[in-house]
């Protein structure tokens, strides 16, 4: 039997899941998913963490729990840099420590250094990957090729305006299809990283409340890396951080490309990074004269509450349109 | 040009000398006060960890007094503190305020413009490099002195036969390095400043139990932010021993990287650096346990990215090596009393674990 390995669907699940798994089950291991995020994978979560952690970091967690008893090995890579002068959340270079620390009676953890800033580093992946799975170097750069491929369709297909889960479909289906049509009257960028946008738990419906209300949703993931590139020098000083940059930078391709009716930043309560990008979007979009609402997501939210401030802003959003 | 720069324990002291002698006029940061933290906290974003909001308080008050240059440090992450100058910049500027802050990053980083903004600041004051190295010098000679007595202090300060004494003789020494302005000066208010802090009565037969600080640069170091925890402990009668001083953690951090050794000691709990001073926090907690000390105590401000991983692996360390841990949140919440408690209900526990020689290991609060 094939060896079975654990995949938390929750942080990097949302931009890069397509990739790995395509990877792994290349070099013949069969990858298994936690199940999306719910109640109890949050309380777990929760049980096991520090209480200043942020919403992610707990779920991450209680994934890691769902997932424990049922695989061979767990997949926790460290996201260490994509590009260079970046790098990611301290909480991301420390999750394999922390998980480990956290939470007792784990199987084995796969846990390789993401980083990609030159050739060297690559092949040096390729290495510790074919070190820790036992598979011949060759077939781990063959599988990451090919995974690299896989991934290329998905990013296309989440430019095209899919949401994740439903890119992720019709990439394993290999059916192409036209752009998604947007049929609401107003346009709101709803930024935020993946995994707090696209986590339905976490985010507390976020998405599918909008749409409900009439809304045309404009995500990071629908900016290419091509159309970002202008904006890479906009700000004094870029983030330190891989996706607070492209949070910033595709805040700044929306307001140049115009036609934006307001800005939704969905951040989680005492995130480290968002506490910057936070501060600066606001300073940026109150010179802008753009309506701007952050939306703070804790364990504790509560789908209600969110639903009358979404209300609130789309509200004032039409309102001011009526009187200009 | 009317120059201010950030409050950080002692060493405001060395910096105003630095920037007097080279021909500026100094807006000395005051001391950290509730003001300074309310007006930080106004404007400042909610989630940004305490030293941010403190920093942006001393500049309202500072511009307040005047000053149009603020000089500070940056930094090249994944700590956040790297960005503080440049939000603080654009938040001062919302607010109205037209000031200059210059920033120095790492020179390792970035040597062209390290030296160019040094050279901006010497030129301005009409002095030569050759001046600014002279009185470079002096200024360093002058914090490694206030490091010295302050390190003297928390030796003496456990034995001291009344309370307060200790500290009532450090501000003292404070006030004699301020007013010395020569290197024979300094050199004769360190030798001043040691006799007098060895001359509070002792009682040299206590016991006392020892514990390390570790944690975020700015909290430990600045005694308003933590509720002076050091004096707090020493007055109950503990050695404490922190891990950072700023001289030190400039030798290490800004010149050559020696602290290859840190991260080869936490390497079995932490295997990257992870920003701040997170891996630093898990590979002194293990050097503490080696070298005998009864207990650490982590201070970090509230959702300090660093500090919450080191955290989270602290009570495994804990547990393995059998050394207390005690994390303290600061945030602009915090107040004397409770902080107060938890140190007393801590230093009981250590005493009894010390009496007992107990295994069992005390869990960090909060987890």
């Amino acid at each position: 039997m094939k060896p079975s390995i654990g995949f938390p669907a929750t942080l990097f699940y949302f931009t890069d899941a397509p990739f790995w798994q395509a990877f792994w089950e290349n070099i013949g291991f069969n990858v298994v998913y936690s199940s999306a995020t719910n109640k109890k994978i949050l309380d777990e979560g929760i049980k096991v963490t520090v209480t200043d952690a942020c919403v992610p970091i707990k779920v991450y967690h209680g994934h890691v729990i769902a997932l424990k008893d049922k695989v061979d090995y767990l997949f926790i890579p460290r996201y260490m840099n994509l590009e260079k002068k970046e790098t990611f959340c301290p909480k991301f270079l420390g999750l394999p420590d922390m998980v480990r620390a956290s939470i007792p009676g784990i199987p084995k953890i796969i846990a390789p250094d993401i980083q990609l800033v030159n050739p060297l580093s690559r092949l040096r992946l390729c290495k510790e990957l074919a070190e820790k799975t036992g598979a011949s170097f060759a077939r781990v750069a063959h599988a990451l090729a090919k995974a690299g491929r896989v991934q290329k369709q998905y990013i296309k297909l989440l430019q095209q305006g899919y949401l994740p889960q439903v890119a992720m479909k019709l990439v394993k289906s290999g059916r192409t299809a036209g752009s998604p049509v947007k049929e609401g009257d107003l346009n709101i960028a709803v930024l935020g990283y993946p995994y707090q946008i696209h986590d339905a738990h976490i985010s507390v419906n976020l998405l599918e409340q909008l749409k409900q209300l009439g809304v045309n949703i404009w995500t990071m993931e629908m900016v290419s890396q091509t159309m970002l590139r202008p904006y890479r020098k906009v700000m004094s000083k870029n983030h330190f951080w891989h996706f607070s940059n492209r949070v910033m930078w595709s805040l700044f391709y929306f307001l140049n490309k115009g036609g934006l009716d307001g800005v939704i930043h969905v951040t989680a309560f005492a995130c480290g990074p968002d506490a910057m990008v936070d501060k600066f979007m606001e300073l940026e979009l109150k010179q802008r004269k753009i309506p701007f609402m952050p939306i703070t997501v804790d364990e504790h939210s509560g789908e209600a509450g969110v639903r009358t401030r979404l209300e609130a802003f789309v509200d004032m959003i039409r309102h001011r349109r009526q009187l200009e | 040009m009317k120059i201010s720069f950030p409050h950080m324990g002692t060493s405001h002291i060395a910096f105003k000398h630095l920037i007097e002698h080279l021909g500026h006029e100094v807006v000395p940061p005051p001391a950290p006060t509730s003001r300074t933290l309310d007006l930080g906290v106004k404007y400042a974003p909610e989630f940004a960890c305490v030293p941010l909001k403190m920093l942006l308080g001393t500049y309202l008050e500072v511009l307040e007094k005047g000053a149009d240059t603020i000089i500070t440090s940056g930094g090249v992450g994944p700590c956040r503190a790297g960005l503080y100058p440049h939000l603080h910049q654009k938040i001062l500027k919302d607010l109205g305020y037209d000031c200059k802050i210059i920033i120095f990053d790492p020179p390792l980083h970035n040597l062209k413009d390290f030296f160019s903004k040094i050279n901006y600041i010497i030129k301005k004051g009409g002095k030569s490099w050759r001046q600014f190295w002279k009185e470079f010098k002096t200024s360093w000679l002058k914090l490694c002195v206030l490091d010295d007595v302050e390190i003297l202090s928390h030796q003496v300060r456990p034995y001291e036969l009344k309370k307060g004494s200790t500290t009532k003789v450090f501000k003292e020494c404070l006030h004699i390095v301020d007013q010395a302005q020569t290197r024979e000066e300094i050199l004769d208010a360190k030798r001043i400043c040691e006799k007098k802090l060895k001359e509070v009565p002792q009682d040299p037969s206590r016991n006392p139990l020892k514990i390390g600080i570790i944690g975020e640069i700015y909290v430990v170091l600045e005694p308003f932010m933590n509720m002076d925890v050091e004096i707090t402990l020493e007055e109950m009668g503990v050695i404490t021993h922190r891990s950072i001083y700023l001289t030190q953690w400039s030798r290490q951090n800004i010149i050559v990287n020696t602290e290859g050794s840190i991260y080869k000691t936490a390497y079995p709990y932490l295997k990257k650096k992870i920003g701040g001073h997170g891996i630093n926090s898990i590979g002194e907690t293990i050097l503490y346990a080696r070298n005998g000390f009864d207990g650490v105590i982590q201070v970090a401000p509230f959702t300090c990215i660093p500090e919450i991983v080191a955290k989270s692996i602290l009570p495994e360390v804990s547990k393995d090596l059998n050394i207390p841990v005690l994390s303290l949140t600061i945030d602009e919440q915090t107040a004397k009393a409770g902080v107060q408690t938890r140190l007393e209900a801590f230093v009981d526990l250590l005493e009894q674990k010390r009496l007992h020689g107990g295994l069992n290991y005390a869990r960090v609060s909060g987890h």
